[in-house]
C-alpha cells in the first residue's frame, strides 16, 4: 500500500472517527446514506422472499404451500414493505443523503441531526411494521381500504402506525434536502448548473413534504375508527368508503412519483457520463420534473374510475392523467438524443440506464392504456395493473437504483465490483423480469383479476410460466448480493473518478474524507461540460495536488 | 363457448366490447411505433457511437427547439384522441338506455345473488337473455366487492350502503366467468359466477320453470346441485378438509363442539337453524363470518340442502 493510498483508507469516511458507535451516533450524511442502504437492502430481501413466495403459490391453482389466509397477509407485506420500507426511502434516502451534498460541493446535509433523527424513525417505524407480523399479520393490502381493514381482525393497526411513522422519516429527509439545495450549493453553481439528480431530489422533497402529511392523517383516522369506533369510513358507522380511497390516493399518487423521479434524476446522469456528452435539453429535463411533481397532485382519482365518483371527476383526472405521460415522454426523447455522436462506454451503470429506459417505456405506454378512461374500466384490478406497475416501479425505478448503486458503489466503498460478474447479473435480472411480468400483462387483459389466492383453470399456463421467470430474476440478485459482498473485501481499488465524470462527487477521494472535500469547492464547470473539459487531466491535476 | 379472442383480450361478449377493443389496439399500435423508434435510435447510437478507447468530445448540439416542439407536441395530439375516445366510450358505459331490463344485483362474502323482476332469484348465476340491454342495480352486505366479466369489458364496484348502476347488453350465446375484483378477504378469489346469456324464449321457459328441482330429480340430488349453485362450496368442502366454515362430510348425526364450549347434535333443526340463523350457534374453531340464507332459499331447497349433507354422514 502506497503512503497515499493509506492516508486515503485513514481518512476514508469509513473509518473516521472509527467504532461502532460513532457509526450509530454520526451526523456525516455519507454514513447515514449507508446505514439508510443497510435498511433497505434489509427490506427489499424481505420483500422479495414475499414475492417469491407468492409466484410459488401461485404455480399452481391448488394449494403449493400456504392457505388463503396465509397468501393474502404475504401479499400485503410484500406490498407494505416494498413500497415503504424499500422503494421510497431507496433512491432519496440512502443514495440521496450519501451523493447530495457531495455533488453540490457541501460539507454535510443543512440538518444533520434531523437527518440522522430520519433514520432512527426509519428503523422505528420499520420495526413496528414487522410487529405486524408477529401480532398476526394484516390481510388488506397495502392499500388498507375500508370497509374491509375496518372489519378484519387482523394486525391493522400496527401496520398503518408503522407507515404513519415512517411518513415523518420521508418528510425529514424531504425539509432537509429542500433546504440543503437552497443553502449549501457550492459558490458558483446557480440553479441552472446543478445536477439534474439534484433537480430531481428536489422535485421529489416537494412532493414528500406536501403529500405525506395527508397519508399520516388517513392512517390515524383509520385506526381511530377502528380503535374508538367513530364512523369515518366505514358504512356501517356512517361513514364513507369511497372517502378514504380520495385520502388514501390523494397521497399515494404522487407517492409514485417521489419513487419514479430521483430514479429519472440518476438516469440523466448515467446516459450523459457513459455517453461523455452534455445532457441533451437540460432545461427541460429540469422543468419536466417540476411539471411531474406539480400535475402528481391532480391525478388520483384514476385509481377510482369504477368506484362509483362522478363521471365528470373521472373525466377530469383521466384527462390530466395523460398530461402526466408528456413530461415523462419529452424526458425519454431528451436521453435518447443525449446518446446521438456520444461516446458510448457500455459499463454496468450504462446497461442499468439502458434496461431502465426498455422497461420504464413499456410502463409508461401502458399506463396511457390505463389512463384511457373506457378501456382501465376492463383493466382495472385486473394483472395489467399489477404488471404496468412494477414495470414502472421495478423497471424504472430499481433498475435505476441498482444504475446508481454500481455507479456511486465506488465512491462509497473505495472498491470496484466485478463488471463481468455484474453483467450476468444484470442479464439475468433483465430476462427474469420480462418473462415474469410481461407474461402478467397478457393475463390481465385477458381478465385474471389481481389478489387472487387461486384462478380459473383459463390462466394456469401464464401463471406458471410467470412463477417460473420470478426464479431467473431471484437468481439473478443472488447472484448481485454475492460479487457485491465479494468486492467490499476483495475488490479492485476504485480511483477518485472511475468513470470520468464531471460532476462534484467525483472531484474528492473514493471512498470520501469525513467532510467530503479537502478544499472548499467552487463551481468551475457545468456539470455535463464533456464538450470543453477533459475529467482526466482536471483529476490527474488535482492528484498532484493531494499528493504534495 | 367460442373461444376466439386474441393475445391481449378474451373473446367479446356485449355491445361495448368492440369499441373498448379498438381503443386497446390503437393504443397499443401507437406505442409500439413509439417504442420502436426509441428503441431503434438507442440501438442505432449505441453501435454507431460505441466507446473504443479514450472518450471522444462531441460538438452535437445539446438542445433543438424545434426537435423539441415537434415530439411534445405529436404525443399531446395523440394522448388528446385517445382521451377523447375513452371518454366518450365510457360515457355510454354509464347512461343506461331506458329500456333495460333491471336485475338486482347483491355482493357479500363471498357469493353474489341476482333478483329478477319477474320475481326469480339465483346465486352465483345470472341469466339473461341476448341482445336485450341489462341494468344492474348493485349494492353489497359487507365490504367493497367489484362486479366484473371480462368478455363484456364491464366492471365496477359494488359498495355498502348505496347503489351503483352499470350495464351491457350481451351479444352472444355462452356462459361467462363473473369475478370479483376488489379485493374483499379470505375467499375473494372464489367469488365466482357465472353469466348465462340465452335466448329470449329459453330465457321465458327458464323464468316459467323457476329453479325447482329437475323432472325425476331426489332431494339429495337437487341438494347436490344447490350446494354448488347457492354457493355453499365457496366454503364448506364435502371431502373433510376445514375451509372458511367446517366441511360437510360426517356431520350429521355427530356430536359437535361449540365456540361457547357446549356441544349440539347435529341434527335437521340445528341445520335449518345453521341456515337461515347462522350467528346464532359457532362451530369451534371458526370464524361468525357466514350470511343469513333467509330469503335466499325457498323451504324446499333448505330441506334438499339437509338432505344432501345427510347424504355425507356415510362414506
Amino acid at each position: 500500500m502506497s503512503t497515499l493510498e493509506k492516508a486515503i483508507a485513514d481518512t476514508s469516511y469509513l473509518n473516521d472517527p472509527p467504532g461502532i458507535k460513532n457509526w450509530l451516533f454520526t451526523l456525516d450524511h455519507k454514513r447515514i446514506g449507508v446505514l439508510y442502504l443497510y435498511g433497505i437492502m434489509a427490506s427489499f430481501l424481505l420483500g422479495g422472499i414475499f414475492a417469491m413466495l407468492l409466484r410459488l403459490e401461485l404455480l399452481s391453482p391448488e394449494r403449493v404451500l400456504m392457505d388463503a389466509d396465509t397468501y393474502n397477509q404475504f401479499f400485503t407485506l410484500h406490498g407494505a414493505v416494498m413500497i415503504f420500507l424499500f422503494i421510497i426511502p431507496s433512491i432519496p434516502a440512502a443514495l440521496g443523503n450519501f451523493v447530495l451534498p457531495l455533488m453540490i460541493g457541501a460539507k454535510d446535509v443543512a440538518f444533520p441531526r434531523l437527518n440522522l433523527a430520519s433514520w432512527y424513525i426509519y428503523v422505528a417505524g420499520a420495526l413496528i411494521c414487522l410487529y405486524s407480523i408477529i401480532a398476526g399479520g394484516a390481510d388488506t393490502g397495502w392499500t388498507f381500504y375500508t370497509p374491509y381493514s375496518t372489519e378484519t381482525g387482523t394486525a391493522v393497526i400496527s401496520l398503518t402506525f408503522g407507515a404513519f411513522v415512517l411518513g415523518f422519516s420521508s418528510i425529514f429527509t424531504g425539509i432537509n434536502f429542500i433546504a440543503t439545495i437552497h443553502k449549501l450549493r457550492a459558490p458558483g453553481m446557480t440553479w441552472f448548473k446543478m445536477p439534474l439528480m439534484v433537480w430531481a431530489l428536489y422535485a421529489t422533497s416537494i412532493i414528500q413534504v406536501m403529500a405525506t402529511p395527508v397519508l399520516g392523517i388517513t392512517l390515524i383516522l383509520l385506526i381511530v375508527e377502528r380503535t374508538f369506533g367513530i364512523g369515518i369510513f366505514d358504512p356501517a358507522m356512517g361513514g364513507d368508503p369511497v372517502l378514504y380511497q380520495h385520502f388514501f390516493w390523494f397521497y399515494s399518487h404522487p407517492a409514485v412519483y417521489i419513487m419514479i423521479l430521483p430514479a429519472m434524476g440518476i438516469i440523466s446522469e448515467l446516459i450523459s457520463t457513459f455517453s461523455h456528452k452534455k445532457i441533451f435539453g437540460y432545461k427541460m429535463i429540469a422543468f419536466s420534473s417540476l411539471g411531474i411533481a406539480f400535475v402528481s397532485f391532480l391525478v388520483w382519482g384514476h385509481h377510482m374510475f369504477v368506484s362509483g365518483q362522478s363521471e365528470m371527476a373521472a373525466m377530469i383526472f383521466s384527462f390530466l392523467t395523460f398530461f402526466v405521460g408528456i413530461p415523462s415522454g419529452i424526458k425519454v426523447f431528451n436521453w435518447v438524443a443525449t446518446m446521438y455522436k456520444g461516446s458510448i462506454d457500455l459499463k454496468t451503470p450504462m446497461l442499468y440506464a439502458l434496461s431502465f429506459l426498455f422497461l420504464f417505456c413499456i410502463g409508461g405506454f401502458t399506463g396511457i392504456v390505463l389512463g384511457s378512461l373506457a378501456v382501465d374500466v376492463h383493466l382495472h384490478d385486473t394483472y395489467f395493473i399489477v404488471a404496468h406497475f412494477h414495470y414502472v416501479m421495478m423497471g424504472g425505478t430499481v433498475m435505476a437504483f441498482l444504475g446508481g448503486l454500481h455507479y456511486w458503489w465506488p465512491k462509497m466503498w473505495g472498491r470496484m465490483y466485478n463488471e463481468f460478474w455484474a453483467k450476468i447479473s444484470l442479464a439475468l435480472i433483465f430476462v427474469g423480469f420480462n418473462a415474469t411480468f410481461f407474461t402478467q400483462f397478457i393475463m390481465g387483459s385477458q381478465g385474471m383479476p389481481r389478489r387472487y389466492y387461486t384462478y380459473v383453470d383459463t390462466y394456469h399456463r401464464l401463471h406458471a410460466f410467470s412463477s417460473y421467470g420470478s426464479w431467473v430474476l431471484g437468481l439473478g440478485f443472488v447472484v448481485m448480493a454475492v460479487y457485491l459482498i465479494h468486492s467490499l473485501f476483495r475488490g479492485s481499488k476504485a480511483p477518485a473518478n472511475p468513470w470520468r465524470s464531471l460532476t462534484m462527487e467525483w472531484e474528492t477521494t473514493s471512498p470520501p474524507i469525513a467532510h467530503n472535500f479537502d478544499r472548499p469547492m467552487v463551481l468551475e464547470h457545468g456539470p455535463y461540460d464533456y464538450d470543453v473539459i477533459d475529467p482526466r487531466k482536471r483529476l490527474d491535476d488535482h492528484r498532484r495536488e493531494v499528493a504534495k | 363457448m367460442d373461444t376466439t379472442g386474441t393475445l391481449f383480450l378474451p373473446p367479446a361478449g356485449s355491445t361495448i366490447a368492440s369499441e373498448v377493443d379498438f381503443q386497446f389496439y390503437f393504443i397499443y399500435a401507437a406505442s409500439i411505433f413509439f417504442f420502436a423508434v426509441v428503441t431503434f435510435a438507442t440501438l442505432l447510437f449505441i453501435v454507431r457511437y460505441r466507446r473504443r478507447g479514450e472518450p471522444t468530445r462531441s460538438d452535437a448540439p445539446t438542445h433543438n427547439t424545434l426537435l423539441e416542439i415537434v415530439w411534445t407536441a405529436i404525443p399531446t395530439v395523440l394522448i388528446v384522441i385517445v382521451f377523447v375516445m375513452g371518454f366518450r366510450t365510457f360515457l355510454k358505459m354509464n347512461v343506461v338506455p331506458g329500456d333495460a331490463m333491471e336485475v338486482k344485483v347483491t355482493a357479500q362474502k363471498w357469493f353474489w345473488s341476482f333478483d329478477y323482476p319477474e320475481g326469480a332469484s339465483t346465486v352465483n348465476e345470472l341469466v339473461v337473455p341476448v341482445n336485450t340491454p341489462v341494468k344492474l342495480l348493485m349494492s353489497s352486505q359487507d365490504v367493497i366487492h367489484s362486479f366484473f366479466v371480462p368478455n363484456f369489458r364491464v366492471k365496477m364496484d359494488v359498495l355498502p350502503n348505496r347503489y351503483s348502476i352499470t350495464w351491457f347488453e350481451a351479444t352472444r350465446r355462452g356462459e361467462f366467468d363473473l369475478f370479483c375484483t376488489e379485493y374483499c378477504g379470505k375467499g375473494h378469489a372464489e367469488m365466482i359466477g357465472k353469466v348465462r346469456v340465452v335466448s329470449e324464449s329459453e330465457y321465458g321457459q327458464w323464468l316459467e320453470a323457476g329453479s325447482g328441482p329437475a323432472e325425476g330429480e331426489g332431494l339429495v340430488d337437487y341438494g347436490r346441485r344447490l350446494y354448488v349453485s347457492k354457493a355453499c362450496n365457496t366454503c364448506h368442502s364435502v371431502d373433510g378438509s376445514a375451509n372458511v366454515g367446517p366441511s360437510f362430510k360426517q356431520r350429521f348425526g355427530n356430536s359437535q363442539a361449540m365456540a361457547d364450549g357446549s356441544f349440539i347434535m347435529v341434527d335437521e333443526n340445528y341445520l335449518r337453524e345453521s341456515i337461515l340463523n347462522p350467528q346464532a350457534k359457532i362451530v369451534a374453531g371458526f370464524d361468525p363470518v357466514m350470511p343469513t340464507y333467509q330469503g335466499l332459499l325457498k323451504d324446499r331447497e333448505v330441506d334438499a340442502l339437509i338432505e344432501f349433507i345427510k347424504s355425507l354422514k356415510e362414506e
